[in-house]
């Protein structure tokens, strides 16, 4: 497909409408359909990731999971009087497992779940909670006065005889580390994208820029590790607070993270403002520091916002460093409390649950909210960098 | 600096807030460097004393004994996740390289597509990764295929090398591409016209023109991958990495032992932590020279190939 | 004929080969003892392969339901959901548990915290929350930091459905993802208070326990864990397919409760079965 002048005439056709293309040069013509069809590849696995993290949310998306601690049972010897379908919802198999069992695998299933009920200790019989499916959304998102608490509560406790799985908690977790690593990061690397840009000598430059770069090849175990064994011990005797690990200090480790990538796309930024604008206001009297506040910063906004979305976006889903530092699912917006956000969840608690069960669902629904909420801050930015350079570029 | 143009800005005005805001930013350069810094050194200091090549070369038969303790199978697993996540992600990224930088209509729809779907893979938490895997690979691709081929037993709907390998692949995607069409772009555009004008096809072109000069800049994209790659723990968690085993992983349904997780299960598993810290810091520091060597190789290739754009624009 | 023979031979054969590979899989908390069982079972026996791997308890319930290992660490009693789907696979029999170790929890707190005993159930109000501050137990008046394990751990699920009866572990409990991290974090929070391990309390002081007001306070030791008088400890256990229990893995079921399987347990921090507890 070399480019060809346009001519008013319609191309010739091949046979059967197939492009020329397709017999005069056959393997160029695969080969650029081979190309183009590898090329979507990034589309098909943006898709697909989507696809497939929800899949194994659904059942708890359309309230089909069933957590209640008390269920009703159907005795053994009633085996035939059900039909197949509701015997096969009963025992929770999926309709392959249904036609593979034979009859007598039917009865000891049964009484599996017999005896199931049989065991649920006597405190919780009496318990309202225990006939309560914890897994429908007004408890997943809604606070809830449970027995023994004297008040609504937003609790995380998916392990035990009732599942608690309010993500509340979780989604204050994250956001309250997430900002405080954006609170450190942002002006740190926006003041340093300033520096190298416009401030810094060009030989200071070559050797600043690099330099700050490498910090984002730390792998973020090492990161998580680092602040584990020897950031949590500083800050503590900086600010002295009681707990030691706390999500201040994941914030902290968490803006080490952030900070790279908020740096490159600012310094990015600040650099593609035309040279112009920086002459005319030196020019004009203006020293380097008001040129690059008053001048260059202010027509770079955009792009130093687009870099804060962005960290946000690589802040949120960070896992190991707030796994290693701080963990508790506790419904508090003070910064020297634990939190625990979702990515943690997920990671922590996705080795020790029943596959396919109701916990198992909702780390997956999790997941498919994080991707969601990444998904639309990595839009956002791209949208407003996109425009912010085409606008530089309209104008230049 | 010419001296009449300095004592004319400050003649002007000195601004005290100008002097001020300068050294701010100046400051936090240096804050952010520091932070790498001491962080390095911090692991440099208290691992390179306990690294020893008795440490790197020994299967472990108990993780957290001292005396004999190594971390062979870690980097093995480590470098055979990133090995084969190369044998996809490459070719893959490549080609999708290929595609944007010489065959797309540069403001179609499809392109543009293309680009944002690109860049949001870059931004997927690695987490999610994770649970894609796991989803997708081993609940989807491996239970089918273990119908398919009637095995008795499962043998690919499990967590394994294979899966995670490819699960990277499918994060480090962005980053060979990125790389990849950057070093295309570098490519004169005269080089091109020059090869179609002698009667060369596009595809000639590309493989004998452009793609041998690309080759620093698909380098890079495979080391940054590698190297990001080489520390992420997050998407392996759930697709294949095991806290242990035995031996070295012999097929690519095994599941394997990595260094990052390794650090994960030093800081936070081990028996007495104070005790099995020297072992916890020489892992990091093997882990870390990793990354780093692979980085710098990366960088330096790319400075170059930067170079040249730059020379071309 | 002979042709036939020849094949079924090498049939057989193959089968004798998987016969002598043991595949065992599931709990972190187990791994390390797994793998030094197989170590000198295989050192022992040179015919039996026995490849070891962890995960966790649900990974390897996960397996076991797969078929994909015969042997799964369990760090908790298998789910009800988790055996009825392995009575899919399994021709309606339920996994055979086996239980091979005991662990000895301990309440560990601050070397220099005053308090020397508690009883089982103020251990639980004080990690439900009901009790906040040391001097309701008779310590120092400061407000008390609880620190516990992350709700995967097996630890973690024992203490909720034992100690606390089954109540929420409090809010502000701080999760930590190991034994370990809770032992350093008590010995440098002087309100700390955690459990884990009794073998694991590093240089945290582990306090002793009343089983109610009127009981002694005993210390976990090793002797009185082994003879039941201390009251916090639990069950390690193994799961296996009872079509599967047979031959080689039977063999090295019993060979790993046997005293000279139990010999290694100690080594690694957990305590050895009692004698009345093997046969199952």
């Amino acid at each position: 497909m070399t480019p060809e002048p346009k001519s008013e005439q319609p191309r010739p056709h091949g046979w059967i409408g197939i492009h020329r293309g397709h017999k005069a040069r056959p393997v160029e013509w695969l080969a650029e359909k081979f190309i183009f069809l590898v090329s979507l590849s990034a589309i098909a696995m943006v898709l697909l990731i989507f696809l497939f993290v929800a899949r194994e949310a659904m059942p708890v998306f359309f309230g089909e999971a069933n957590t209640a601690l008390i269920q009703p049972t159907i005795p053994v010897a009633e085996l035939d009087k059900h039909s197949p379908a509701e015997l096969q919802r009963y025992l929770d198999l999926t309709p392959e497992q249904y036609k593979s069992v034979d009859h007598d695998t039917l009865l000891a299933l049964m009484q599996g779940k017999l005896d199931e009920q049989n065991e649920v200790p006597e405190n919780f019989r009496k318990d309202a909670d225990a006939r309560i499916n914890t897994t429908e959304w007004k408890y997943l998102l809604q606070s809830h006065q449970w027995s023994g608490y004297d008040r609504p509560e937003y609790i995380w406790q998916p392990v035990g005889q009732i599942k608690k799985f309010n993500i509340i908690p979780l989604i204050v977790g994250t956001l309250k580390v997430t900002l405080i690593g954006l609170l450190f990061a942002v002006p740190l690397a926006v003041g340093a994208a300033i520096y190298v840009s416009q401030l810094a000598r060009p030989r200071v430059r070559e050797v600043v820029k690099p330099v700050i770069e490498m910090l984002s090849g730390i792998p973020s175990v090492v990161v998580g590790f680092f602040a584990l064994l020897v950031l949590a011990t500083v800050l503590q005797k900086i600010f002295g607070y009681q707990t030691r690990l706390n999500a201040f200090v994941a914030g902290i480790a968490l803006g080490f993270a952030v900070i790279p990538v908020i740096f490159s796309i600012a310094e990015d930024a600040l650099t593609s403002v035309p040279r112009a604008y920086t002459q005319a206001a030196l020019a004009l009297g203006a020293s380097r520091w008001q040129t690059a506040w008053q001048i260059v910063l202010p027509a770079a906004i955009p792009g130093v916002f687009a870099a804060t979305v962005l960290g946000f976006g690589r802040a949120i889903g960070e896992t190991m460093i707030v796994l290693m530092v701080c963990s508790a699912s506790v419904m508090s917006w003070s910064i020297f409390d634990s939190a625990r956000s979702i990515t943690t969840t997920i990671a922590a608690e996705m080795g020790e649950v029943v596959a396919g069960g109701p916990h198992y669902r909702i780390l997956f629904l999790l997941g498919a909210l994080l991707f969601a909420a990444t998904f639309v801050s990595n839009m956002i930015g791209d949208f407003v960098i996109h425009r912010f350079k085409n606008k530089l570029e309209g104008k230049r | 600096m010419n001296g009449t143009q300095a004592r004319h800005f400050r003649a002007d005005k000195f601004d005290f807030w100008s002097f001020f805001f300068s050294g701010l930013t100046g400051l936090a350069t240096l804050f952010i460097i520091g932070i790498l810094v001491t962080i390095l050194v911090n692991i440099i200091y208290n691992g390179w004393s306990s690294l020893s090549w008795h440490f790197v070369s020994t299967i472990p038969t108990d993780l957290f004994n001292m005396k004999t303790t190594g971390i062979l199978p870690m980097i093995v697993g480590t470098t055979i996740r990133v090995f084969v996540m190369t044998i996809f992600v490459i070719p893959v990224g490549v080609i999708t390289a290929i595609y944007l930088t010489e065959y797309a209509p540069n403001t179609s729809l499809i392109t543009r597509v293309i680009r944002a779907a690109v860049n949001n893979l870059a931004g997927v938490p690695s987490i999610v990764f994770g649970l894609f895997g796991l989803g997708f690979f081993i609940n989807f691709v491996g239970k089918n295929m273990d119908l398919l081929l009637h095995n008795p037993t499962s043998v690919w709907g499990r967590p394994a090398l294979i899966w995670a390998a490819l699960t990277l692949a499918v994060m480090t995607l962005p980053v060979v591409i990125v790389a990849t069409e950057e070093s295309l772009k570098a490519i004169p555009p005269g080089l091109r016209e020059a090869s179609l004008a002698l009667g060369a096809t596009k595809l000639e072109t590309i493989l004998k023109i452009v793609l041998p000069q690309a080759l620093p800049g698909i380098l890079t994209g495979g080391i940054l991958a590698v190297s990001r790659a080489a520390g992420e723990v997050a998407p392996i968690l759930l697709t294949g990495v095991c806290t242990y085993m035995v031996g070295l992983p012999h097929s690519p349904t095994d599941q394997f032992m990595d260094l990052g997780y390794h650090v994960f299960i030093l800081s936070t598993q081990s028996n007495d932590i104070d005790a099995t810290r020297p072992i916890l810091y020489a892992t990091v520091l093997v882990l870390l020279m990793l990354t780093f060597a692979l980085n710098i190789v990366a960088i330096l290739i790319r400075a170059r190939v930067r170079k040249k754009l730059r020379a071309l624009g | 004929m002979k042709k036939l023979l020849s094949i079924l031979s090498v049939a057989a054969l193959a089968a004798n080969l998987h016969a002598g590979n043991i595949t065992v899989k599931g709990s972190d908390t187990l791994v390390i003892l797994a793998q030094k069982w197989a170590e000198v079972y295989m050192g022992e026996h040179k015919d039996v392969k026995i490849q070891v791997s962890g995960g966790g308890s649900g990974i390897g319930f996960a397996a076991l339901q797969s078929q994909t290992t015969d042997l799964c660490d369990a760090s908790r009693p298998a789910k009800a959901a988790e055996i009825a789907k392995c009575q899919v696979v399994f021709g309606g029999k339920r996994p055979t548990e086996y239980k091979v170790a005991l662990d000895g929890l301990s309440v560990y707190v601050n070397p220099e915290n005053s308090l020397k005993e508690l009883t089982v159930e103020q251990v639980g109000d004080i990690f439900t929350g009901k009790i906040k501050n040391w001097k309701e137990v008779g310590g120092p008046d400061a407000p008390i930091t609880v620190y516990s394990r992350e709700n995967s751990s097996g630890t973690y699920e024992f203490f909720k459905e034992h100690i606390l009866k089954g109540k929420d572990f409090v809010a502000s409990a701080q999760t930590m993802p190991g034994t370990a991290a809770i032992v350093q974090a008590v010995v440098k929070d002087k309100n700390g208070i955690g459990y884990g391990g009794a073998a694991y309390g590093g240089n945290s002081k582990l306090l002793n326990i009343k089983r109610d007001d009127g009981s002694p306070a005993i210390a976990p030791t090793e002797e009185n864990v082994i003879n039941g008088t201390y009251p916090i400890w639990r069950h390690l256990y193994v799961y296996v397919n009872p079509n599967l229990d047979k031959g080689e893995i039977a063999a090295y079921l019993n060979w790993i409760r046997s005293d000279e399987g139990q010999k290694y347990v100690k080594d690694i921090g957990y305590y050895p079965l009692p004698k009345n507890l093997r046969s199952n």
